[in-house]
């Protein structure tokens, strides 16, 4: 086990090497100068501007400093458009943030939908299973983007219940709605994964020999039909991180959370490449480290995996 | 040997049976499917929304009323007097024609999106999975690896460096949609390949992309026809939500994610119409497209389930 | 006292193309520590009927009649009650070892906690146990074994492990559903033999379900012959082979190649197997039947008793007697 993950861990880091030259080399050949939106900057102005950035060394020089600097100190460099700021401060104000909401929705929704799906497999056919269906095609059509105005409309606007936005230090009034908005889709899909799964496995010859045993139903659930059916959940976690961390860009911007969202739509709009290339090396990095830590996850559930 | 001919005294004077292909029993199946016709028939009449919505809206989208600026409260509501069917956005231009629209884009999205994963994914995944071995090995690196990525970021990265275009964004969505296709093209090729009729056709001495092209990929194309009903929504979700954060196609073309954004932005002044409008469209377009994909699923493939 | 009384078992299922009846009204007994095989084609609901007794049938299926065991009615028994004779009184063994024991779950756990269950006994005991059972039906290292998951070990192996699992509450009726079908032959005469093993230590009743006559000749003191979830005929198996009494054994035993008499060709019986959504009012062999005439197809013979404690049904066999 301990040389799978060392193994794994070996193939990720030039994964994450790609990930940040690649980012880099798309930053490089963008065109114009982070600073040339800015009109009526003198000539002498710009390349003092240039120098300071460092933007006026050679290719060579510039990409080995940034990836120097990315991998030895964890430094992301200068913002171009926050000047007292660096992309670090930044991440450092906006990541605990996405943390925070991001981990809640998480866990709503792999253990809510992982617990409705398996119900409903269990129930097959009730009105549990119709309720979890319904739940999972319903929220097919609503993405967060569509379920955060309608989360507001309802219970800012009508009922008055919650706050609309805001982030307040993470007080639980302000993060109910991100984290609803944030996690209904995947806990729909998580739901309807694991029921087709479960319905799946309680159908296989091996809980059959589980029933003639003369187990009791809920050992059988717990015991035998549990593990596998969640496999194809597990392998589901991976792009559900994924699909999490870009929908809190979403999240960031309706709720004005202030999550690093925020600062990478910002930065896009103003093509401040700086904090972009840090967010998206800083996403990237976690989502490998996930992935990697999912496929741990499975190996250790499925023993018909050898590592 | 009485036995024999007995069967065939059977077989010759039962009524011949008339031979169905599995595209007719496919359809058959389909047809029977309540929830999948009734999300053809939305999509249809999307579509043709669509397509015959410039032609009888009284108003252009990107004309400004005049009359309503200013009050668009008031006097954008929907309305049959003023030509406003579905009211205007917060600037006085007509909804109406605006959905028409950005319906057309996301559709167009969605499709072009759809199109270019069946053709980029299910190659790929087809070479990957007839040559197997070390290409397959490699080439499945390669999409794990991209798979990896938070692509939505490298997405809006490309849009903003290349500046914002529609092609850019078909490009973009493009790049990231072939990869499941690739995944589920090379897992169908992989049990194609141990058929006898591809065996006979190597053993005949029939060239690998001949075999890929005439064997293969016409027998992966149930399994990709049913993924790429089943793409097309999540492209036009990745658009709507590029549209939604203001990165999508631009002003004065719009989108159905750029008019939810509008619309949720303007829901405290008492203009709701502007949210359910283009929301309308979008679910009912999202439902169709999945009750079809999953009739789709079942009529094509009837042992799953 | 028979230990296994199964009266006019009826067994069928809701499907979207209709009422599958797989098993229609089979009667028949089985006294503590006999054997009987059921034998016929696939379709011919001998798997059903095991189930039914063992009440593990799928969620749309439903089943009428009697079945006794031990003096009390089991059939549709709710499952909190079954619970307490499956494995411990009836066990069984199924068809397919590769998929029948669960991958994700070590042997030893599996086969312990059927003793932690039944018997009380606890987690060291019932391993101990265990490993004794594993070396009862000859798996060596059984101890190291018992650490070991499904897949590390060969499909007879698995056979045999289900085996093991199957007589840990040394209960007093075994089914075996199709144990070799899906083995190697040469596999499969080492788990015919633990069978014939397995009843002569154990006293246990067996009922072996199988479409492979081989197979029953050695094997199974009785034979019962079904067809269309009907018993057709049903004897001492020496008998039955001897001098089949139903047309359908006939063809049967005719179908099955032979190496002491030269033959041209293979004997085949005509016809498909019934479709169990439409079945003949009379006799379900009737369309396939060679000896089939006038009353076969509208009225289903009755059982009668014959020669030594012999039954069948058949219209053409009785009126040869008669």
């Amino acid at each position: 086990m301990v040389v799978y993950i060392i193994k794994r861990l070996l193939i990720a880091i030039p994964v994450l090497l790609i990930l940040i030259v690649s980012t880099f080399i798309l930053m490089y050949a963008a065109p114009g100068s982070p600073f040339a939106t800015e009109r009526g900057i003198p000539p002498a102005v710009l390349a003092n501007l240039q120098a300071q950035y460092g933007l006026d060394q050679p290719f060579h020089i510039q990409i080995w400093r940034y990836v120097v600097g990315v991998v030895t100190e964890f430094d992301f460099g200068p913002s171009f458009i926050y000047r007292d700021q660096d992309v670090n401060d930044l991440i450092g104000q906006g990541f605990p943030v996405t943390l925070t909401y991001g981990f809640w929705s998480f866990l709503v929704a792999v253990i809510v939908g992982g617990s409705l799906g398996i119900l409903a497999a269990v129930r097959h056919n009730t009105w549990l299973d119709y309720l979890a269906v319904g739940v999972s095609i319903g929220a097919q059509v609503l993405p967060n983007f569509v379920l955060a105005p309608i989360l507001v409309l309802t219970f800012t606007l009508w009922l008055g219940w919650l706050p609309g936005g805001g982030w307040q230090g993470g007080q639980w009034q302000f993060v109910i709605l991100p984290v609803i908005a944030l996690s209904t889709s995947f806990m729909a899909s998580i739901a309807r994964i694991s029921r087709a799964s479960m319905l799946e496995v309680l159908t296989s010859n091996y809980i059959r020999t589980a029933r003639a045993k003369g187990l009791p139903m809920r050992r059988v659930i717990f015991r035998h039909a549990l593990k596998p059916a969640l496999l194809p959940v597990i392998s589901y976690l991976g792009p559900a991180f994924v699909g999490m961390i870009t929908g809190s860009v979403v999240i960031d911007i309706y709720f004005s959370t202030g999550g690093i969202g925020q600062f990478f739509v910002a930065s896009a709009l103003n093509r401040d490449y700086g904090v972009m290339m840090g967010i998206t090396i800083l996403l990237g990095a976690l989502t490998i480290f996930f992935n990697l830590l999912v496929d741990v996850l499975y190996a250790w559930i499925d023993p018909k995996i050898r590592y | 040997m009485f036995a024999t001919k007995s069967v065939a005294d059977d077989l010759a004077g039962a009524a011949p049976v008339k031979g169905r292909s599995l595209w007719a029993d496919a359809r058959a199946r389909f047809l029977r499917n309540r929830a999948a016709v009734a999300g053809l028939i939305v999509l249809l009449l999307v579509a043709a929304f669509a397509l015959i919505g410039p032609l009888i809206a009284p108003w252009n989208n990107e004309d400004i009323d005049w009359n309503v600026l200013g009050n668009v409260a008031q006097g954008g509501r929907p309305s049959l007097e003023t030509g406003h069917w579905f009211g205007t956005d917060a600037l006085g231009r007509d909804l109406f024609a605006r959905t028409v629209q950005g319906t057309q884009i996301s559709l167009l999205v969605g499709i072009v999106g759809a199109l270019i994963s069946v053709i980029v994914g299910t190659l790929y995944g087809a070479i990957a999975g007839y040559f197997g071995g070390r290409i397959d090995n490699v080439m499945m690196r390669i999409v794990d690896v991209l798979m990896s990525i938070p692509y939505m970021f490298v997405l809006i990265l490309l849009l903003v460096v290349f500046g914002r275009s529609l092609l850019m964004l078909f490009i973009g969505i493009g790049l990231i949609s072939w990869l499941d296709m690739a995944r589920i093209a090379r897992g169908q090729t992989l049990t194609l390949k141990g058929k006898a009729y591809i065996e006979a056709a190597v053993a005949t001495g029939v060239r690998p992309f001949t075999i890929i092209l005439r064997h293969i990929i016409p027998n992966l194309l149930g399994v990709v026809i049913v993924y790429a009903t089943l793409l097309v929504p999540s492209m036009i979700i990745y658009e709507s939500f590029i549209s939604f954060l203001g990165l999508g196609v631009q002003e004065p073309l719009t989108s159905w994610g750029a008019l939810i954004n509008d619309g949720a932005s303007e829901m405290n002044n008492g203009t709701l119409w502007m949210l359910l409008a283009p929301l309308f469209f979008f679910v009912i377009t999202l439902f169709g497209f999945f009750f079809v994909g999953d009739g789709l699923r079942d009529a094509l493939d009837p042992k799953d389930r | 006292m028979a230990l296994l009384d199964v009266t006019d078992l009826t067994v069928s299922f809701d499907t979207p193309d209709g009422t599958v009846k797989a098993v229609n009204g089979m009667t028949l007994s089985l006294d503590p520590g006999d054997s009987l095989a059921i034998v016929g084609e696939s379709g011919s609901g001998k798997t059903q009927l095991a189930f039914a007794i063992l009440g593990l049938l799928a969620k749309n299926g439903t089943a009428g009649g009697s079945i006794r065991f031990d003096g009390q009615e089991i059939l549709n028994l709710p499952e909190s009650k079954l619970n307490a004779i499956r494995a411990n009184e009836i066990a069984m063994i199924f068809q397919d070892p590769m998929t029948s024991l669960n991958p994700y779950l070590r042997v030893g756990d599996q086969m312990a906690e059927v003793l932690m269950l039944h018997k009380g006994a606890s987690k060291r005991d019932a391993f101990a146990e265990s490993a004794r059972m594993l070396d009862a039906v000859r798996i060596p290292d059984a101890r190291a074994r018992l650490r070991m998951y499904p897949h590390e070990f060969s499909g007879g192996m698995r056979q045999r492990i289900m085996a093991a699992m199957a007589l840990l509450c040394r209960p007093k009726l075994l089914i075996a559903d199709e144990p070799t079908t899906a083995l190697d032959v040469t596999v499969q005469n080492q788990i015919m033999e633990l069978m014939a093993d397995i009843q002569r230590d154990f006293g246990t009743a067996l009922i072996l379900i199988t479409h492979d006559l081989a197979i029953v000749a050695g094997s199974c003191v009785k034979t019962l012959v079904m067809y269309g979830g009907r018993v057709m005929e049903t004897g001492a198996t020496d008998d039955v082979f001897a001098a089949p009494s139903h047309p359908y054994t006939r063809g049967l035993l005719n179908a099955v190649p032979r190496l002491d008499v030269p033959q041209e060709k293979l004997e085949t019986i005509p016809g498909d197997p019934p479709d169990l959504t439409a079945l003949p009012a009379g006799c379900p062999f009737s369309p396939r039947c060679p000896a089939s005439h006038e009353p076969c197809a509208t009225t289903m013979p009755v059982q009668e008793a014959f020669g030594a404690g012999r039954l069948r049904a058949c219209h053409a066999a009785r009126e040869a007697v008669a």
